[in-house]
């Protein structure tokens, strides 16, 4: 019996909204004309680095992780000094992002709060991959009985929404940096497992999946040396899209009052004490989220470029 | 037909049944201490209460029991309506919803709209304009809507149409007025993500076969995408109706809280910096009801526009 | 002066006039030209075949005259004159009074050309309206078409929906769109690839009497030369984006002057080409039986439709014998159940009654990990060498995956007989380090082959083996699949749709039709002495048969070849 029996809909299995920016049509290679010894690998690559926009925005968001490992390269002043002197002060050629309330250099502290943030973000991705890539590449290959439970549960998990369920996570393990990462990552599983699952189902019916099992491979030796090489394209560009999301997510968690305590300078937080002084100095809050903002953007357009040149 | 529906009623039900345990999992188990948790709510210490009084707390929320006898009467309590006590408001959390909801709703409303008019227009003239720069704007536009953080654009709106231009009041409850800024916050990133499944959908849907059918029998492009393409691009859009309700809702913590109105969505945020799990969860369970709803109704509204659905066989190899 | 689209008008100008076209595509800001300076007349009435391989520009050249060109497409010079107006650069509006009016359309794939979630009726009635037809009078007339067009219960068939009907109903619903806008001239685009060879025969038998009532022009674009010489009174023949040669059917084809025309008259597989039962090798029963599959039956669940089937036998009671040293054809339609057998005789299905013997061992029944010692025995060449390797690997290590699953060879011998490998397939050694998306589907077949050849197999599968090619690069794999034979004393089992591409190849027929054989002998037996009538069906609906016919008893007098 070949019920359909998704709680969801018949046809939600392969959209993944995340994914669903727009691409241009690709470009059909003509397969007519041999090129001299180039790999796909060694052809794509050049193809990326030929976009200005990929470079500028994949140094940047290096930078960013960079800036998050060593914060102390990018600047010379303490986070944590204050300065009631020089508060609210507005951006110039001293601190570039001006001041908060408390004097402290608002560049400095973004730039600090990036290692709790990024690591947050990271941690939540690293969940994410780990869990929605076993699930996802168990339940597609292996398929049966298993595949219907694993799925019934992910589809579970898509009904509580991403952020309710980190709300749900907070509540339960307390605030700080850690709960919110294990929070976000737990909310960002089923669409990973969901795109893993499809693009497995998907490499698993094409003729040369057959023609090695007709050349005599075992189960194994299809799932690593076939399956899984020719599927992960899509979920690293999910992968790299998600970690905006979690970025984000991160940030709102934060916002809201569930990261890590003052003094400590996540984003969220930055912005939501810069709140109270948006009429006479908004670029507390805005810069700070302008920050975010650029971040997010530069990994969408590296995911999206990731995407376009296949 | 009538077995179809069946199945998708009994599978919503499935499911809501499933997060409420999921919830419960999580708000339950999770936490190393539960009654620790529960007494912090009304700032209470475990510390400073002697074992006695730990037991007793113990019993009054029920804590004593073996896990999956707490599980049942919690389950049997929500089936007959109740959700419990807030543990900071001291009033039935269906109570403290009932009365929280309705300006949720509304501002939801106003923003799922908005949402569909704005997302859908994008996508369509991203899908009709012809001149190429134009073209690559209306595609890339809403990657900027759904990169930038919801709070802050908020917050941005605020300053820029609050408090500089003076047209529309930054906070509060009343009138409409107030109800422009959030629900426009709230409608870009969800009709940024509707933009952009639309487009693409469009966009693959005016390349297929069909399309050129039309088009030589003398249709114009407006029409063509009007009456073919459309029908056939809204499929994938439906489908994540779901989501996108769900997103609007999990827009309404943040925005609630930015321009500080009454809502569930900032009931939500309090409960949470509260630790006041009744609510939490009674909120979680009332966010799936409404997801499996909406998707039930279009579960149920999809064989109407695809009639492939019910009567498509899968693929049978010769 | 513009189209009034009266059927029945006398005109003496040429329906549609191409003088010195030039087309191309823009791409990274480059002009890649597809139609080089092409003329075309198509006087009203006359049937016009225009015949080219893939890339000859013959399906841009029809996109051009109806001015669908995809968005990169341009006309960079010459002129389109559609009953003597100029419309080269029209405007979309003068277009669409053309379009379905004047020149109408019948695509090519039946299973995507029309709207899914609309019903038959209202996408006729779309076409009638554009007419002018009042709105009263649409729902009757949208009933005619589609009889016209030979659709059985029509008023009933309109209200339904694209996918509850089978793709030849489909076919002829295309073509009652277009006959609906009463058209001067219609364009058929690939009228016959992708429809049973039956079902195409009836339906531009139908297709040709109605232009044929109503003085309607056809053009016909296809690669199929055995089409055009039947049906078409004038071919036009396409290579590179420039006319080789023109003339009547009958002439072009008997006594082609261009050498483009002859390698595509050659490259066509023709029933006459002399096939391995012919050659006299006649010890057809006295070579031992390599694979035997007896009894086989085999159904598939059906999922659950409001009073529809439970299931469906995709293979009932099939006995077929493979002997050594030559080639077993599986020939049916689609539904016939002849690539289901093959799959079970590979053991990729278990069947549910009935064994398959491979060299006196019982496959069936045998769990994978039993049977990998007998794999390197028998092997499988696919239908899509698109899709056949894997993208990620070199050709090298495409073509010893069979040596490096079934652990028959170290990395040193590997490399020795991958060499060997594309040798046997006549590819350069140069090509080991290639990745298959750098090669044509040609080249990427070969590899298919030269993987299969890899263990030393004594029998390889092959699955429709050269359907996705183009025809002149499936007459070379046809013959390398030969030489292959006859060197290395291969056995084959070859399931095809194609008679022409069995002919080629086999020594023994069976012939399959709802799951059973319905007839099986010797090659020449079953192609020129049919005993069913089935398989005569089948020869008879093989395009071009009359043609070779003609070639072959050098008759001069014309020949009818529309059957009523």
């Amino acid at each position: 019996m070949t019920l359909d029996v998704s709680p969801v809909s018949p046809v939600i299995r392969s959209v993944s909204p995340v994914l669903a920016d727009p691409v241009p049509p690709r470009r059909t290679r003509s397969a007519a004309a041999p090129d001299a010894d180039r790999s796909p690998r060694a052809q794509r690559a050049r193809a990326l680095l030929r976009r200005p926009g990929f470079v500028l925005a994949l140094v940047f968001v290096v930078l960013v992780v960079v800036a998050a490992l060593a914060p102390s390269l990018f600047t010379t002043y303490d986070p944590y000094a204050t300065a009631p002197v020089a508060r609210l002060t507005p951006p110039g050629a001293a601190h570039w992002f001006g001041t908060d309330e408390l004097g402290r250099d608002l560049y400095t502290r973004v730039v600090f709060g990036s290692t709790l943030t990024i690591s947050a973000a990271l941690g939540a991705i690293t969940i994410a991959l780990v869990a929605g890539l076993s699930l996802g590449v168990v339940s597609g290959y292996f398929g049966g009985w298993l595949d219907a439970v694993l799925m019934r549960v992910v589809d579970v998990s898509l009904a509580i929404p991403g952020l309710l369920m980190a709300l749900a996570v907070v509540t339960a393990l307390g605030f700080g940096t850690l709960p919110v990462a294990v929070a976000v990552g737990v909310g960002i599983v089923p669409g990973f497992a969901r795109t893993t699952r499809a693009e497995v189902l998907r490499v698993k019916t094409l003729p040369y999946i057959e023609a090695a099992r007709a050349s005599g491979a075992t189960r194994s030796r299809i799932l690593l040396r076939h399956v899984l090489p020719n599927a992960w394209g899509p979920v690293a560009v999910l992968a790299v899209l998600d970690f905006g999301v979690a970025i984000l997510s991160v940030a709102a968690l934060s916002f809201l009052g569930f990261g890590a305590a003052p003094p400590a300078a996540e984003w969220g937080t930055l912005i939501a004490r810069g709140r109270d002084y948006l009429v006479t100095a908004p670029w507390v809050s805005l810069l700070p989220g302008l920050f975010v903002g650029l971040v997010v953007i530069s990994l969408n357009h590296v995911a999206r470029t990731l995407e376009e040149v296949r | 037909m009538l077995r179809y529906v069946l199945g998708r009623i009994a599978q919503a039900l499935l499911v809501l049944w499933a997060a409420y345990t999921v919830t419960f999992v999580v708000l339950y188990l999770l936490p190393s201490d539960p009654v620790a948790l529960m007494l912090s709510a009304n700032n209470v210490q475990l510390d400073s209460l002697t074992p006695d009084q730990i037991a007793a707390a113990r019993a009054r929320f029920g804590l004593d029991q073996p896990v999956h006898l707490q599980y049942l009467h919690l389950l049997l309590r929500a089936l007959h309506g109740d959700l419990g006590t807030s543990l900071t408001a001291h009033i039935p959390v269906t109570q403290l919803l009932a009365s929280r909801l309705p300006p949720t709703l509304l501002l939801s409303s106003v923003a799922v709209v908005l949402a569909l008019v704005g997302g859908v227009a994008l996508a369509f003239l991203a899908a009709y304009v012809q001149w190429r720069p134009a073209k690559l704007l209306l595609t890339r536009l809403p990657s900027l809507g759904v990169s930038l953080p919801t709070f802050w654009v908020g917050l941005l709106l605020i300053q820029v149409f609050a408090f500089t231009l003076h047209w529309v009041p930054a906070t509060g409850n009343l009138g409409w007025r107030s109800i422009v800024l959030p629900a426009v916050t709230m409608a870009i990133p969800t009709s940024a993500s509707l933009a952009q499944v639309l487009t693409r959908s469009l966009r693959d849907t005016l390349d297929e076969p069909y399309v050129t059918t039309a088009r030589a029998k003398g249709l114009s492009r407006f029409q063509v995408q009007l009456r073919h393409a459309s029908r056939n691009a809204a499929l994938p859009v439906l489908t994540i109706l779901g989501l996108l309700v769900g997103a609007t809702v999990t827009g309404a913590i943040t925005v609630e809280t930015v321009f500080s109105r009454i809502g569930v969505g900032r009931l939500a945020a309090e409960s949470v910096l509260a630790q006041d799990v009744p609510v939490v969860q009674g909120i979680v369970v009332v966010a799936a009801l409404a997801f499996v709803l909406v998707n039930l109704v279009v579960d149920l509204l999809y064989p109407l526009i695809d009639p492939r659905v019910v009567h498509a066989p899968k693929v049978v190899r010769p | 002066m513009s189209a009034s689209g009266q059927p029945g008008r006398p005109s003496q100008q040429p329906v549609v006039e191409v003088r010195d076209l030039h087309v191309g595509y823009r791409r990274h800001r480059m002009l890649r030209p597809a139609v080089r300076g092409v003329d075309l007349r198509i006087e009203p009435g006359e049937t016009v075949a225009v015949v080219g391989g893939s890339g000859s520009g013959k399906t841009t050249m029809a996109q051009a005259v109806l001015g669908l060109l995809p968005p990169t497409g341009v006309v960079t010079s010459g002129q389109v004159i559609i009953e003597g107006d100029d419309v080269t650069h029209a405007r979309d509006r003068v277009l669409r009074r053309i379009r379905g009016s004047v020149v109408g359309l019948v695509p090519q794939d039946p299973t995507v050309g029309l709207n899914p979630t609309q019903r038959i009726g209202a996408q006729v009635a779309e076409a009638v309206r554009h007419r002018g037809v009042p709105e009263r009078s649409v729902s009757a007339e949208v009933v005619e078409a589609l009889s016209d067009a030979g659709l059985p219960d029509a008023a009933v068939r309109a209200r339904q929906y694209p996918h509850e009907l089978s793709g030849g109903l489909r076919q002829r619903v295309l073509i009652a769109i277009a006959l609906a806008g009463h058209p001067r001239l219609i364009i058929a685009d690939e009228p016959t690839s992708a429809l049973d060879v039956t079902v195409q025969r009836r339906i531009l038998d139908h297709l040709e009497g109605l232009v044929a009532e109503r003085g309607i022009a056809l053009l016909m674009i296809t690669h199929d030369l055995g089409v055009a010489a039947d049906r078409a009174d004038r071919v036009v023949v396409l290579d590179e984006g420039r006319v080789v040669e023109t003339g009547p059917s009958r002439q072009v084809l008997q006594h082609p002057s261009a050498p483009e025309t002859r390698r595509l008259i050659d490259d066509a597989p023709s029933l006459t080409a002399p096939g391995p039962g012919d050659a006299g090798r006649d010890d057809g029963d006295q070579a031992p039986p390599l694979l035997r599959v007896e009894g086989i039956s085999k159904s598939f669940a059906l999922p659950r439709l409001t009073g529809g089937a439970r299931s469906v036998r995709a293979v009932d009671g099939v006995s077929l014998v493979a002997r050594r040293g030559q080639t077993l054809a599986l020939v049916g339609e689609s539904g016939s159940g002849k690539t289901t057998t093959l799959r079970v005789a590979l053991g990729l299905e278990a069947p549910d009654a009935g064994r398959v013997v491979f060299d006196g061992e019982e496959l069936t029944g045998r769990s994978w990990g039993a049977l990998r010692s007998l794999r390197s025995r028998f092997q499988l060449v696919q239908q899509n060498p698109f899709s056949a390797l894997d993208p990620r690997y070199t050709v090298a290590q495409c073509v010893t995956e069979p040596l490096v699953a079934l652990r028959l060879a170290n990395r040193a011998g590997r490399r020795t007989r991958a060499a060997e490998l594309l040798e046997q397939v006549g590819l350069p050694a140069s090509y080991l380090g290639r990745y298959p998306a750098e090669l044509s589907g040609g080249q990427r077949q070969r590899i298919a082959i030269a993987r299969a050849l890899a263990a030393h197999p004594d029998l390889v599968f092959l699955d429709e083996p050269v359907s996705a090619l183009d025809v002149s690069v499936q007459a070379q794999i046809l013959r390398l699949l030969g030489e292959l034979q006859a060197n290395l004393g291969l056995t084959y089992l070859l399931v095809s749709h194609d008679l022409a591409v069995v002919a080629q190849l086999a020594h023994h027929i069976a012939v399959l039709k709802d799951g059973a054989v319905v007839e099986q002998g010797p090659a020449a037996q079953v192609l020129h002495a049919p005993r069913e009538a089935y398989t005569r069906e089948l020869l008879d609906a093989v395009p071009g048969r009359s043609h070779a016919a003609t070639a072959r008893d050098t008759v001069t007098a014309p020949q009818s070849v529309i059957s009523p």
